[in-house]
């Protein structure tokens, strides 16, 4: 245990928790597609490391460490849920559908967005720390108004925590009682400042505070957090106001491919963290409980392979876009300056303006 | 033609409750809004009639007034919101510059970034400090938004109609010291297009460019100007962001002399964007280098020295005779 109130179903070594406010009905074959997501997901993401090692990318941020946190808030979502992620929801991504190449147009410099926000119902990614949280909140204004059965999700981080468009949302949301859920990932580092800088309190309790509840469970735990986000959206869904979660994780990595951890923690640090290892656990819940095979646990791993090499395919595919493209959607109605630019663009030869 | 006379205030109120009728997605969000009325009684009555779920008291926090109806825009809906006073704009601009600006481009057309953010601005109120400044600069220059502003009644009716209904999102800009100024506003037909300039007075001599609260500065000025036989054309800029330049050159061209008036500091504003676009357009008609009449490069002063701040009568026509003395 890492902390006595921590929502924890599955322990680090995979064995059940009995957990008096939660319980998991999650089928075997449930648990196993959970695992095919991070497996996958891990692996995407050590090819996105690797293609920024070798100049394909201008950026990558990893995820290792987080996919349980990812997978189950990505997998307790219905499709009419509507999230709002930062740079880093890739686990998220996964679950919305959006394939993995539109995560990869950001870190490739190629867009500023990458999918459809609409047809994904995940809003593209937010760079500014914490400007999503107001955003998911009046998005959830919106869902009332509407009288939708729908709930919305912020994600951010410990370090977003600390800005004041995270907190004005928590007063936004309490006061107006939104159907919203904060997912809050603290993997403990903002780069390369401690939590315990952003907060003398755990996180979680924050909610108490502003007048809503909040719940840490631990972020390596599938199970747990896919029951606990579960029922934040439920009560979101409800009519019962917003809800904190923080999912107390670790970031296995670098904050992105442009830091160094090794320049402010320890190595002991990372290597009791590498015994909470989210995928592990539940693979070994699988191999004792359900008694999944050693094939079927390798079909994942040949599966994730394929597809890491299709994606570095495709992002090797990426075309710088067209100049010209720039002026497309700065603004919805035409607008001089935009006409003017183009047209310098095309006189100067810099684009054949055939867009 | 439906034509009667009311303040400019009481005509942001109609227009807003026209908006608010025609369109059910369209909210009002800010500050004091809602029983108040707002502290210039613009919303007055609004949420009497159409409810609290639409025109919304919020919270004392400017990024998540502008936050969240980035949020509702997302959803479909249509807000305008207030901020209270010009000097309480600066916690919203994050989320201005930062979402307002750009989720239309970065969601690739997507999302309809449509809402309004009105800004009570410029001086001449006799207020306490941050109710008097001019910070449009700071939107005008930034891609991704439009600035535009109303100088009396009927503009101030329409213009706020069609920015709710304009599809990008406006900085609405309403001088604080005009909006209870009466003025003839015509219920059934717009005036013209929102980001057409105005010319309120025809001339020969000089061109005198201003907006907001100059604009009734710059007529005076004009007035007294022809008792000593110089012709002012007077033109309301109206849109500042994107500038009308052709309504602008057109009349230099024929007057060959440009002055403009704005409360901000002429330095980077709306201001040295019209001299500098006028001039590379009209180089060949300018008899006089474009002028500004600014308030001066301080922070806005103690409002007992603000008539000494702000672009008098006096200060316009000593640049149109510096201009006329080229």
């Amino acid at each position: 245990m890492i902390d006595d109130e921590l929502v924890q179903l599955l322990s680090p070594e995979g064995e059940r928790v009995d957990q008096g406010d939660y319980q998991s009905a999650l089928s075997g074959d449930e648990i196993f597609g959970f695992y095919r997501d991070m497996v996958i997901i891990r692996r995407i993401c050590n090819e996105g490391t690797s293609l920024q090692r070798q100049g394909q990318l201008a950026l990558w941020a990893p995820i290792q460490g987080q996919e349980a946190a990812q997978i189950g808030a990505g997998r307790a979502l219905s499709p009419s849920d509507f999230t709002f992620p930062t740079y880093r929801e890739h686990g998220i991504a996964w679950c919305r559908g959006i394939p993995p190449v539109d995560w990869f147009r950001l870190f490739r410099a190629v867009s500023n967005g990458g999918w459809d926000p609409q047809k994904y119902r995940h809003s593209v990614p937010t760079v500014v720390l914490g400007n999503q949280a107001l955003n998911a909140v009046g998005y959830a204004m919106g869902v009332q108004r509407d009288g939708a059965d729908e709930a919305v999700v912020a994600f951010f981080g410990d370090g977003a925590s600390s800005q004041g468009d995270v907190l004005e949302s928590f007063v936004w949301a309490a006061s107006f009682n939104c159907p919203v859920v904060f997912f809050l990932q603290n993997n403990q580092w903002a780069i390369s400042e401690p939590s315990s800088l952003q907060a003398k309190i755990p996180l979680y309790h924050r909610a108490e505070g502003f007048g809503f509840p909040g719940v840490r469970v631990d972020g390596n735990d599938v199970l747990a957090v896919y029951e606990v986000t579960k029922r934040a959206l439920e009560n979101a869904r409800a009519g019962a106001g917003p809800t904190l979660i923080e999912a107390f994780t670790y970031r296995m990595g670098a904050h992105t491919t442009s830091d160094d951890p090794t320049r402010y923690r320890v190595d002991a640090e990372v290597e009791v963290w590498k015994h909470r290892d989210p995928v592990e656990r539940v693979k070994a819940l699988l191999v004792h409980e359900y008694k999944v095979k050693k094939t079927a646990l390798a079909d994942v791993t040949a599966e994730a392979e394929a597809m890491a090499l299709q994606l570095r395919e495709d992002v090797l595919a990426m075309e710088r876009p067209d100049p010209i493209t720039m002026f497309d959607h700065a603004y919805a109605a035409p607008h001089p300056l935009i006409d003017e630019g183009r047209r310098e663009m095309i006189e100067m030869g810099i684009s054949g303006g055939s867009h | 033609m439906a034509t009667t006379t009311m303040t400019m205030a009481k005509a942001l109120n109609e227009g807003l409750r026209r908006s608010l009728e025609k369109n059910k997605k369209v909210l009002l969000m800010g500050e004091d809004i809602g029983k108040l009325g707002g502290v210039f009684r613009i919303t007055d009555g609004l949420q009497k009639d159409f409810g609290e779920d639409r025109v919304i008291d919020a919270p004392l926090a400017e990024s998540a007034i502008v936050g969240t109806a980035v949020g509702l825009a997302i959803r479909g809906y249509r807000t305008i919101v207030e901020i209270q006073f010009d000097g309480f704009v600066y916690p919203a601009f994050d989320q201005i510059v930062s979402q307002v600006a750009k989720l239309h481009k970065r969601s690739d057309g997507v999302y309809n970034m449509g809402l309004v953010i009105r800004l009570p601005f410029q001086g001449g109120i006799g207020a306490i400090e941050h109710h008097s400044e001019s910070p449009e600069p700071y939107f005008a220059q930034t891609a991704g938004l439009r600035v535009v502003s109303c100088s009396g009644a009927n503009d101030a009716y329409w213009m706020i109609q069609q920015s709710i209904e304009h599809d990008d999102p406006i900085i609405f800009c309403e001088p604080m010291s005009r909006y209870w100024e009466k003025g003839e506003v015509d219920l059934d037909n717009p005036p013209q297009g929102l980001f057409e300039a105005a010319v309120r007075r025809e001339g020969r001599d000089v061109t005198v460019v201003g907006y907001g609260a100059s604009v009734k500065t710059i007529m005076r000025a004009a007035e007294t100007a022809e008792t000593e036989g110089v012709s002012l054309e007077v033109i309301d800029v109206r849109s500042l962001a994107p500038l009308d330049l052709d309504t602008l050159a057109r009349s230099v061209d024929k007057t060959g002399r440009l002055v403009v008036v704005q409360e901000s500091p002429h330095s980077a504003s709306v201001g040295s964007d019209i001299v500098s676009q006028v001039s590379e357009r009209c180089f060949y008609s300018l008899q006089a280098p474009g002028l500004q009449v600014s308030g001066y490069h301080v922070p806005y002063p103690p409002t007992r020295l603000e008539d000494d701040y702000r672009p008098t009568v006096d200060r316009i026509l000593d640049a149109v005779d510096r201009s006329m003395g080229f």
